[in-house]
């Protein structure tokens, strides 16, 4: 018996570096899913990380296009570069999109102005259901990161869904080495999180180091923005709702993450160069998500709204 | 905020200020390191990992916030921040106050990317910490300084070193409550050293530390001047990648998906579990054996030149030869085996228990194949490490069988390769895992051996002998005279005119077995071999005697299901360790005691009594020429 020394030899040079292994691990999630599912998708929002995931998906199978489609659950109100970006996106990667919006929600008109949490519900949560259901996708990927917020942490990258969708955090399967069980029942469904293993910067870095487009949102520019309950809201189009005597400023803003518009903070920012916005985000303290709404409630939100079936 | 925080230091802010460019230069070489922490639920994990995010800069300040609101209200540090409050993620979790599942945690330095399994303590979730143990590089074993090695501690460290985890760290925290004393530091590891021996783990790295008050997490403590070695972090920082190890091992890929674009392109993708291939190296595709040569290795960035063990690459053939997923590509003149038996070690992860014959769905590499499972050899009491007869495995225990599978695999020994020697079982009817395993080694009768039947049987045999056959398995400690007993008892059975054959144990070392040692798993072997050659000869009539020790109930067993009921006859010998050693006859003892003889039964190894003996003779009241009285008597007896 003895100690280990303090120190190991030199690393070789063959030694891979962080982004390499987390490529090399989302590869071969990609292929275990294609290698096993019926009718797989993957859920695109168009923002960095579906954009990085649409990259590595390109990786996984080339000279191969992607062998299944990309899905936007669409809300109708997210920013219009978004929209831009996601159908030249899907076009240059050969790939089919489908975009879902929730014909209940259309037709009542929901819309983040009047309807609060179930504007959320309704075209997100219900809407990926429908869409699921619709296309009879048994499995989807996802670009959720594990780092996001707690209830993540602990989720698998296969995650098991029941045949309404559910997912029961306490029943959840084990996964060992580098062995899926991707075996389903008839109804049930899987979202695949291939990102899982990834933080923010190592998206940032990866983006940064592969040349991959990314929404210019993520960069500053002088945009009219209004201030409410804290948060910089911009003025994307002309449905948005001004109160009495509010009048929008230009300001150098950016943003964190992308989702609808009028729930979307902006921060103030001179980063205009991905280099300045990995330098501000490495500075910066707050997290990712107090950008976005619906984390506000309690602690516990994302979790509930998982269970129900919220992405 | 009233804790002892020192700055953060692993991120350098300056230069992420002055120069970012090189700041992202440097971090896109940075290595991956992968590490599981296991502790008793008071041992201060959570606290521990909740330090190393909050060092390392990934608490934001919203989340501080919400966490000094969570410590007022929840927090188990009178007001304090609690960091176990950020890695506690789910609600109901939250509430009970303890961790109950998986979770993966994230950090980083300029080095080194971090993530963390974090895994809970307490007794009923083995297949937690089995889980995050199978992906990690490296464990930190954490143990409170004032309690010591538990049995909990205890538990997670065989597991750990079940999954073939090299590197090992024992973190004594809490020092700054035992005064920081060095006495107390060496006195736990000592009595570390002392199980890590018995449970074959060849080294740790123990480093005294305090989680709450961050003594050589980062920096070196004030308090332990003593301690020369290093700061958890800073060997964090050193310790060597599974992935790296793995480079040095013959080629191995499982194929996960042929890639067919187009007529003129057939590749095959997969993640390279262990090697380097490069382009013009003479490849063979298991199981059907089929070799042709590497064409290219194609990537999206461009072919490359070579690609190694943690790569996901595709490869392209010269030849057009059939290899589909599930199939292993390796390296030509130094494939891995091929077999359909197993023995293997199972950690069984339902709440329903193994049913032994029922076929379950095994999964390893990219393949899945239909598996049956044995009864188990033994089941490992985890808290002892005793080996227990089982006639099953419920939730989170352990124990070795055999498994065969409908057709013959590519595989490994777990501990060579865990890429193609770790394999899950899945359950047909529920698809939950049910388990996970690893394989130890083939079974030599693996090789599709058919039985031929003979016209002159087992009883023609015997009756031409005018006997009736049985084996006679004399069991108990080395020096209980169970040689010397069995030897009375043929000279006796001989001038009856029986037909008998002694196999001996260190007779049968000599040559049946001579490659067999004294680890359990060996010992295990060794009857099984024994019991198979004992039936051989029953079924030419002959009444075979038997001198093992065979200290485990499990293999007794095993052999009493080879044979016809009422055929074997075990006898215990019964004689006290302090007899036993006292005689001594190969002086096998006295080497035992002084270290030089390891895994000697009665000492440093179980022995396991016969709960259901035919027959107990006890050589302390009885001579052996009385006890061997007693043997002959009991084989005429039942053998009328």
């Amino acid at each position: 018996m003895t100690t280990q020394p303090a120190t190991e030899p030199e690393l070789s040079t063959a030694t891979l570096t962080h982004l390499q292994r987390l490529e090399a691990e989302s590869i071969h999630i990609m292929r275990e899913v294609v290698a096993n599912a019926d009718n797989p998708v993957m859920l695109y929002s168009v923002g960095k990380d579906s954009a990085c995931m649409l990259h590595l998906a390109k990786k996984a199978f080339y000279p191969a296009p992607p062998p299944f489609p990309l899905m936007h659950v669409d809300t109708t109100w997210k920013f219009r570069a978004m929209y831009e970006l996601r159908d030249r996106a899907a076009e240059d990667a050969g790939m089919k999109l489908i975009v879902h919006h929730n014909p209940e929600a259309v037709e009542k008109g929901i819309n983040p102005f009047d309807h609060g949490s179930l504007h959320t519900d309704m075209w997100k949560t219900d809407g990926l259901k429908q869409a699921l259901t619709k296309y009879n996708f048994d499995v989807a990927f996802g670009g959720a990161r594990r780092d996001e917020e707690k209830s993540r942490a602990k989720e698998r990258i296969f995650s098991f869904r029941s045949a309404n969708h559910r997912w029961d955090p306490k029943n959840q399967r084990p996964e060992l080495w580098r062995q899926y069980n991707t075996r389903k029942a008839k109804g049930e469904s899987i979202r695949v999180f291939p990102l899982s293993n990834w933080t923010e910067l190592d998206i940032w870095q990866y983006i940064h180091l592969e040349g991959i487009e990314i929404v210019p949102l993520y960069f500053s520019e002088p945009r009219p923005v209004v201030e409410r309950d804290g948060l910089l809201i911009m003025v994307d189009d002309d449905r948005f709702r001004l109160n009495e005597g509010e009048v929008p400023q230009m300001k150098s803003v950016r943003f964190r993450t992308l989702g609808c518009y009028p729930l979307t903070g902006a921060v103030e920012s001179e980063a205009k160069t991905l280099p300045e916005v990995i330098q501000e985000m490495l500075l910066t303290t707050t997290s990712e998500r107090q950008g976005r709404a619906i984390d506000h409630d309690s602690a516990a939100s994302m979790e509930k709204k998982k269970q129900e079936g919220y992405f | 905020m009233t804790l002892d925080t020192k700055d953060p230091v692993y991120l350098t802010d300056t230069l992420i200020a002055e120069d970012i460019d090189a700041y992202l230069l440097k971090h896109q070489h940075k290595t991956m390191l992968r590490f599981i922490t296991c502790g008793s639920v008071d041992d201060g994990k959570s606290t521990l990992i909740g330090r190393l995010l909050y060092d390392s800069k990934m608490i934001f300040e919203d989340q501080l916030a919400s966490l000094e609101n969570d410590s007022k209200n929840v927090g188990t540090q009178a007001g304090e921040i609690d960091f176990a409050l950020l890695v506690d993620g789910l609600a109901a979790e939250r509430e009970q106050g303890i961790t109950i599942d998986v979770a993966y945690r994230f950090f980083a330095t300029d080095k080194r990317k971090f993530i963390v399994a974090d895994t809970p303590g307490h007794e009923q979730y083995t297949r937690n910490m089995v889980t995050g143990a199978s992906t990690a590089d490296l464990a930190v074993i954490l143990i409170d300084a004032r309690q010591g090695v538990l049995t909990q501690t205890k538990r997670h460290s065989y597991l750990v070193n079940q999954l073939g985890i090299r590197n090992v760290v024992l973190a004594i925290n809490k020092m700054d409550l035992v005064d920081y004393s060095a006495e107390r530091f060496y006195e736990i590891v000592g009595e570390y050293s002392h199980f890590a021996k018995q449970i074959g783990m060849e080294s740790f790295l123990p480093i005294p530390i305090s989680g709450l008050k961050g003594d050589n997490i980062v920096t070196k403590s004030e308090h332990m001047a003593w301690f020369q070695g290093p700061t958890l972090l800073g060997h964090l920082e050193q310790a060597p990648i599974s992935d790296a190890r793995m480079q040095d091992h013959p080629f191995r890929m499982a194929v996960q998906w042929v890639n067919r674009p187009n007529l003129d392109f057939r590749g095959f993708a997969g993640f390279i579990g262990a090697g380097v291939v490069r382009p013009g190296d003479a490849i063979r595709v298991l199981p059907s054996g089929k070799t042709t040569r590497v064409k290219s290795i194609v990537t999206y960035d461009g072919n490359l030149d070579q690609a190694i063990a943690g790569q996901s690459v595709t490869l392209t053939f010269e030849d057009e030869i059939d290899c589909s997923r599930g199939d292993v590509i390796v390296k030509s003149d130094e494939p891995c085996e091929v077999a359909d038996q197993f023995e293997a070690t199972l950690v069984w992860m339902s709440e329903e228990e193994m049913l032994p014959g029922r076929p379950y769905i095994l999964k390893i590499g990219t393949q899945s194949v239909t598996a049956t499972v044995t009864e188990p050899k033994y089941e490992v009491n985890v808290n002892t490490l005793e080996h227990l007869a089982s006639k099953t495995l419920g939730l989170n225990a352990i124990g070795a069988v055999n498994i065969s599978t409908d057709r013959a695999i590519p595989f490994e020994a777990y501990d060579k390769n865990p890429d193609l020697g770790g394999f899950i079982l899945i359950d047909r009817m529920t698809n939950a895992t049910v388990a996970a395993g690893m394989i130890k080694f083939a079974l030599r009768r693996s090789q599709n051996i058919h039985w031929q039947a003979v016209d002159v049987d087992r009883d023609a045999h015997a009756s031409l002998k005018n006997q009736k056959a049985a084996v006679v398995w004399f069991t108990g400690l080395s020096g209980s005279g169970k040689s010397t007993i069995a030897n009375i008892v043929e000279k006796k059975l001989h001038a009856l005119g029986k037909h008998t054959f002694l196999l001996d144990g260190d007779n049968v070392r000599h040559g049946l077995n001579r490659d067999l040692g004294f680890t359990d798993a060996d010992r295990v072997e060794n009857i099984r071999r024994v019991g198979e050659v004992s039936r051989l000869m029953t079924d030419a009539g002959l009444i075979v005697l038997t001198a093992f020790i065979s200290p485990f109930r499990s293999e007794r067993r095993m052999v009493r299901e080879l044979l016809t009921n009422g055929e074997f006859v075990e006898v215990y010998v019964d004689t006290p360790l302090e007899v036993a050693e006292q005689r001594d006859v190969k002086g096998l003892y006295k080497k035992a005691r002084a270290g030089e003889l390891k895994n000697f039964t009665g000492i440093d190894s179980p022995y396991e009594a016969p709960e259901t003996a035919e027959l107990t003779v006890n050589t302390v009241e009885l001579s052996a020429e009385e006890a061997a009285e007693k043997v002959v008597d009991y084989i005429l007896k039942s053998s009328r």
